[in-house]
């Protein structure tokens, strides 16, 4: 029984790691070739929105996707236009595509659908279904069958096609990237544009060619989450995954398969979170591992300037303070009393954990050297 | 020497990204099946003609002042703090506590308070990402973004826990004591004489304290040492260190100064409007501070008057809302255009601009 | 081999809106030399690269290749012209290999295995047949500058370059890494590759070249057999008058120690060694030149004697020793104790090229209590007043403190930065590249002033890889490399010579 948890947990993971790992292959493709990309959130949610709407206007899921990725593509082509060919702001142009996103797919739902900013419920034929393995059985029956067969039926089968396609794009990433003459060239207009200006190619074309496949592979997670995740379209529905996949790119130090894994711990994370309304620790570990914490802090700005000791050692003596809090309400029960973990705390921990990693405190993330700056040819 | 003087630089570049902003919003709206003649009337009427139309007008406009300064500010060190949602947030946080647990005898003294504890919040949310780019080197576009998702997870831990009242449903503190209540605008009218003037407007008190935090940041940035080293260290980080201007510190003062107008904020929605803290109770605020402090070109004045523009927009918004078949979501898309023009597209809206004055330059 | 010139230009003409940057330029090189092409900075050099490099359109002119005519538009006709180019500031991406740079932009096919196997081959031979030894899987930020400038060369002669263009190449090299490239490009002539050669250092035109050209403000002013000229004549043609820079002034009378500087040294953020130990000093009422090639560690001894770089050692001005730990020091505190900084780079440091000119004219004094009103106010309307009449003394032009510094010229720039310091009555000035990029009638009023600053009493630190300028303003002279003082001597008693043996490390005194 509680194999069949984990393996439902570790389902549940896989399909909400899907649309941040698009996500971020696409922010990947777009800042190894430079181009700072905030608008990611507004390129799924544009993309979520235009793809329900089509395939409930068609009753295709195929055309809805394909205008999906349209609208998320002329979104890109607005950052392009705004970063690299007029040499804009490329975190201003990213807020912008936001907004926009976020205003115009509710304007227009209501114009066309006039259900408040949604679009109606995707019938069959207008939604991804799971597709089922040979011989997998359904989930009402999983309790009676192996552990190979639940890791079967459960986990590797009954996924949306965009599941697997998602998984794929890590590998054919990895390759075009490292193993092709395009790859090299993108991330070398990332590093040092100046490198791939003076070998004879074209900064702009580099840089449109990696906007325009992060336009494509947003396009593919919006459409993915309003016509597979869910069935249909609500306002901003995105919930931020642009931003949580922003987290998990730097996390995953601007790799591939570490964009894999960053983005599988993101989804556990959230899978958690809806699998378990409560989490109990015993009051003991978990104000011990807060002490530890504060201890590690104040270890570390011992020999720091004062700013250093006001801040971290700040920081340090909060953590202290919520553990002796933890501890004085546990006293009376005794320290193994169970103490609920906030929910917020789960939800909040790959934002805290980017923070840590950009801190640097664990492993510095370096982004790439041109990342942020329009080209402009040196005379 | 440049194409365009200066004036035109400051005064016809936003006022020009507005016209193309309205200009595609129009479009939008003949698409969308609705008349936009029409709906620049009922947003007129539904704002400028009515005096509970101002109150909500400047009610919003407070809002916007404190974030578009603290965008602001923040530009002018060459920062962009992102992050005024999650500082607002807290704001929020530092006003109820400061109102629920200390016995204020007037609000006149209780507004005083909420404004230290609002400042006192945001100034710490603004600082921990300051002191991660100035020490840690951590890009504080992303860390703000990041401490806006931890902001929203902290108020809720507190309103779904703590600080809500035994046996409510609501995510919301219990409501303040009525000695913190803040004069609003009727209550102010009334005092003077005129009845039914901004009827159950929300406009209060707080839209002076911004007029205030107007002039202090004018004198600030423009006039006071402070600022001269805020903006030197913006315009070339090289030069400030040549100069002895100190970036670590530069870095944390602005950024906590910019946190603390933020939280400001809440003293505005919470103390003023809202009576206690609720969820989302910012309503995207810190994010319209940037279309804000972009087309006010990071000046105070300039801020002040995207902020009555950006006022009239969100209660004209909501007028719209209210008659036609347009819904409140028309004012982001609004929002967005400005920012794009005036923030990312310049080169394209400028370009005409320098022609022209090229042209007149020639004869 | 035919008797065509590898490469010829006839007529490149270049402007930028009113300055002419190229007029009218012809070259032509034979198959098998290297030619020089020497000049000021300003004068065009780059310029005419860029225009052989597709960077640029030329207004007007042709350039032929093996006396074919070719159109130039992009990098990419450039390159397949057989031109190769190594610029000043390398184009490589730090964090590739060596293969990898190698082949991006030449690579063989879309994919990148039988491109870097086939590259790895053709290496192997080049540097068997050039003598250019560098390991393939190299990452470029962990090899040193000599080495990344072979990686540049071994670019172009991968794409099958038979005109190699140099600009400025040894700028960044040491002695001996110069010395290893001029023998590389001694085999590559020998092999029959052409190549130009961008310089402002007379000494290399003269050991390696077989036909110099000489430009001046965007003219080439003579083309000439190196056999059959001498530095003298070159330095001529470049300046377009005898080189006198002399400056009027009297013999220093050198009164108390300002300065003393001892065992400093300083290490930077790579971990390199910038400053060895230097110890000098510098009296009252004289100046101290400071001449060495760029690069040897100058900068970092002007950066921590104006309080933005830390170190170890020890400073005292006017007897009193200075915090270098980089907590207490900084800048402000240093114009407090009375040291007044020049820096070398105006328009990175000096000033802020978007602030006006008032503004500028208190960069670094603005939390003086002078320029203030109270403690939190500036009297900005005083300011002006006083920018005005400093912009008047100075001759500044225009002279309006409301005009941004960016709209003034560069000896204009100069000017108000040496306004700014020099006013504030100074114990001791630091001075560095005092007339870079500096129109000649503003250099002269820029020495005159120095002097006249060390004829009050002041005491006066200058550096300069002008050697002229250390030689017609210093009253002593000291020579610095790879981050020490190689010796000291009497302006009046030695020679370029002398001094150049010194700057390149050849010999030395240093003690300690």
């Amino acid at each position: 029984m509680d194999f069949l948890i984990l393996i439902q947990v570790l389902d549940s993971t896989l399909r909400l790691a899907t649309p941040l790992l698009l996500v971020c292959l696409a922010g990947l493709f777009s800042e190894r070739a430079g181009i700072f990309d905030i608008g990611l959130e507004g390129k799924i949610l544009a993309a979520a929105f235009v793809s329900a709407a089509v395939a409930y206007t068609t009753g295709s899921v195929w055309v809805g996707l394909l205008a999906g990725i349209g609208a998320s593509v002329m979104l890109s082509a607005i950052h392009g236009l705004a970063s690299i060919t007029l040499k804009g702001d490329q975190i201003i142009s990213g807020v912008a595509i936001n907004f926009l996103a976020a205003g115009l797919t509710v304007v227009v739902a209501q114009a066309w659908f006039g259900q408040g900013g949604r679009t109606p419920p995707l019938q069959s034929g207008g939604r991804f279904e799971p597709i089922n393995f040979p011989g997998a059985i359904p989930s009402k029956e999983m309790a009676d069958v192996g552990p190979v067969m639940q890791l079967y039926s459960e986990l590797l089968s009954g996924h949306s096609l965009l599941v697997y396609v998602a998984l794929l794009t890590v590998p054919l990433s990895w390759f075009v990237l490292y193993q092709t003459r395009f790859g090299l060239r993108l991330r070398a207009v990332g590093e040092n544009p100046a490198a791939v200006d003076t070998a004879g190619i074209s900064v702009v074309g580099m840089r449109y060619a990696a906007v325009i496949i992060c336009g494509v592979l947003c396009g593919i997670a919006g459409a993915y989450i309003a016509t597979a995740l869910q069935a249909s379209f609500t306002k901003d529905m995105s919930a931020g995954r642009g931003f949580i996949a922003l987290a998990a790119l730097i996390f995953a130090k601007w790799r591939p398969w570490y964009a894999l894994g960053a983005c599988l711990l993101f989804g556990f994370f959230f899978a958690i979170d809806n699998r378990f309304q409560n989490i109990l620790l015993p009051a003991w570990s978990l104000s011990g591992v807060l002490l530890l914490t504060a201890f590690g802090l104040a270890g570390y700005v011992w020999r720091k300037d004062l700013l250093d000791k006001i801040v971290l050692g700040g920081l340090g003596l909060g953590v202290a303070f919520v553990s002796v809090l933890i501890v004085a309400s546990a006293w009376s029960a005794g320290l193994s009393t169970q103490i609920k973990i906030p929910v917020v705390f789960i939800q909040s921990l790959p934002y805290i954990l980017t923070v840590v990693v950009l801190a640097g405190f664990v492993g510095k993330a370096i982004p790439p050297r041109s990342g942020g700056v329009p080209y402009v040819k040196e005379k | 020497m440049d194409v365009m003087p200066k004036w035109a630089d400051v005064v016809l570049v936003p006022l020009f990204s507005l016209v193309l902003a309205a200009f595609l919003s129009a479009l939008l709206i003949l698409a969308i099946g609705e008349s936009p003649g029409e709906a620049l009337k009922l947003m007129v009427e539904g704002t400028l003609l009515r005096s509970a139309g101002w109150g909500y007008m400047l009610y919003y406009t407070t809002n916007f002042i404190f974030t578009g300064l603290a965008v602001s500010i923040a530009f002018h060190a060459s920062l962009f703090n992102i992050g005024g949602e999650g500082q607002a947030m807290m704001g929020g946080l530092g006003v109820s506590l400061v109102c629920l647990f200390i016995p204020w005898p007037h609000w006149s003294l209780a507004i005083v308070g909420a404004s230290v504890g609002a400042a006192v919040f945001g100034m710490i949310w603004a600082g921990l990402p300051a002191y991660l780019q100035a020490k840690r080197g951590s890009h504080i576009v992303i860390t703000t973004i990041m401490f806006n998702f931890i902001a929203a997870g902290i108020l809720n831990f507190f309103l779904v826990g703590a600080l809500k009242p035994k046996g409510s449903m609501d995510p919301a503190t219990a409501n303040f004591p009525a000695s913190t209540h803040l004069p609003t605008f009727e209550d102010m009218a009334q005092l003077l004489g005129f009845e039914k003037m901004f009827r159950s407007a929300p406009a209060n008190v707080s839209f002076f304290i911004a007029l205030l935090a107007c002039v202090v940041v004018w004198y600030l940035i423009w006039r006071s040492p402070l600022g001269y080293e805020i903006r030197a260290l913006g315009k070339s980080g090289p030069a400030a260190r040549y100069a002895g201007v100190g970036s670590v510190k530069i870095i944390m003062i602005t950024m906590m100064i910019s946190g603390a107008l933020c939280g400001l904020m809440a003293v505005n929605t919470t103390q003023g409007e809202s009576e206690r803290l609720i969820l989302n109770f910012t309503e995207g605020a810190g994010f319209i501070g940037i279309a804000v402090a972009l087309m006010g070109r990071s000046h105070p004045v300039g801020v002040f008057l995207a902020a009555l523009l950006f006022g009239f927009l969100y209660q004209g918004g909501a007028e719209l809302a209210l008659w036609t078949k347009i819904p409140r979501e028309m004012i982001i898309v609004i929002q967005a255009l400005v920012i794009l023009f005036t923030g990312a597209l310049t080169l394209m809206v400028r370009a005409p601009l320098e022609q022209l004055f090229f042209a007149i330059r020639r004869g | 081999m035919t008797n065509n010139p590898a490469i010829e230009l006839k007529g490149i003409s270049k402007a930028f809106g009113p300055v002419q940057a190229n007029r009218d330029i012809s070259i032509s090189v034979m198959p098998g030399t290297i030619h020089g092409i020497i000049g000021e900075n300003g004068a065009g050099k780059s310029t005419l690269m860029s225009i052989l490099y597709g960077f640029y359109k030329a207004d007007a002119g042709e350039i032929f290749t093996d006396g074919q005519k070719i159109l130039i538009p992009d990098s990419q006709a450039a390159i397949s012209a057989g031109i190769g180019m190594v610029f000043q500031h390398f184009k490589l991406v730090e964090n590739f290999t060596v293969l990898e740079n190698i082949v991006l932009g030449a690579e063989s096919g879309e994919f990148l295995a039988p491109s870097l196997r086939k590259a790895r081959a053709e290496l192997a031979e080049l540097a068997a047949e050039y003598e250019l030894n560098v390991d393939p899987d190299a990452v470029i930020e962990e090899i040193g500058v000599g080495m990344q400038q072979r990686v540049e060369i071994l670019k172009a002669l991968y794409r099958k370059a038979n005109i190699l263009i140099l600009d400025e190449p040894t700028g960044v090299l040491t002695p001996a890494e110069a010395g290893q490239l001029f023998r590389i490009l001694g085999r590559l002539r020998k092999e029959g590759k052409t190549i130009i050669l961008i310089t402002h250092k007379l000494r290399e035109i003269m050991d390696i070249t077989d036909t110099v050209s000489v430009m001046r403000r965007g003219e080439m002013t003579a083309t000439v057999k190196t056999s059959e000229t001498s530095p003298e004549n070159l330095a001529e043609l470049m300046v377009g008058r005898k080189v006198l820079l002399s400056v009027d002034k009297t013999p220093a009378q050198p009164k108390h120690q300002v300065l003393e500087v001892s065992k400093l040294t300083v290490v930077d953020e790579a971990g390199v060694r910038r400053l060895k130990e230097v110890s000098l000093n510098v009296r009252a009422g004289e100046i101290l030149g400071i001449a060495g090639v760029a690069g040897n560690g100058q900068s970092e001894l002007l950066e921590v004697l104006g309080g933005y770089r830390s170190a170890t050692g020890s400073i005292r001005v006017n007897g009193s020793e200075i915090d270098l730990t980089g907590s207490s020091s900084d800048g402000q505190s240093r114009r407090a104790r009375g040291i007044a900084h020049v820096p070398e780079d105006r328009q990175r440091e000096g000033l802020i090229m978007d602030f006006t000119a008032w503004e500028n004219a208190i960069f670094g004094y603005h939390r003086d209590p002078n320029h203030q009103l109270n403690r939190f106010l500036m009297n900005n309307a005083a300011i002006r007043e006083e920018t005005a009449a400093k912009m008047a003394r100075f001759d500044v032009r225009p002279p309006n403190p409301n005009l941004t510094a960016k709209n003034f010229s560069g000896g204009n720039q100069q000017k108000i930065v040496l306004a700014r310091e020099i006013e504030r009555n100074p114990d001791l000035l630091l001075v560095g590249q005092p007339t870079r990029g500096v129109d000649i009638g503003a250099i002269e009023f820029i020495h005159k002033q120095i002097v006249a600053l060390r004829d009050q009493g002041k005491a006066i630190l200058l550096i300069s890889v002008e050697l002229d300028e250390i030689l017609s303003l210093s009253d002593r002279v000291a020579v610095m490399f790879d981050g020490q003082i190689m010796g000291e001597r009497d302006p009046l008693k030695t020679n370029e010579k002398e001094l150049g043996l010194l700057m390149a490390g050849i010999i030395s005194e240093a003690k300690e």
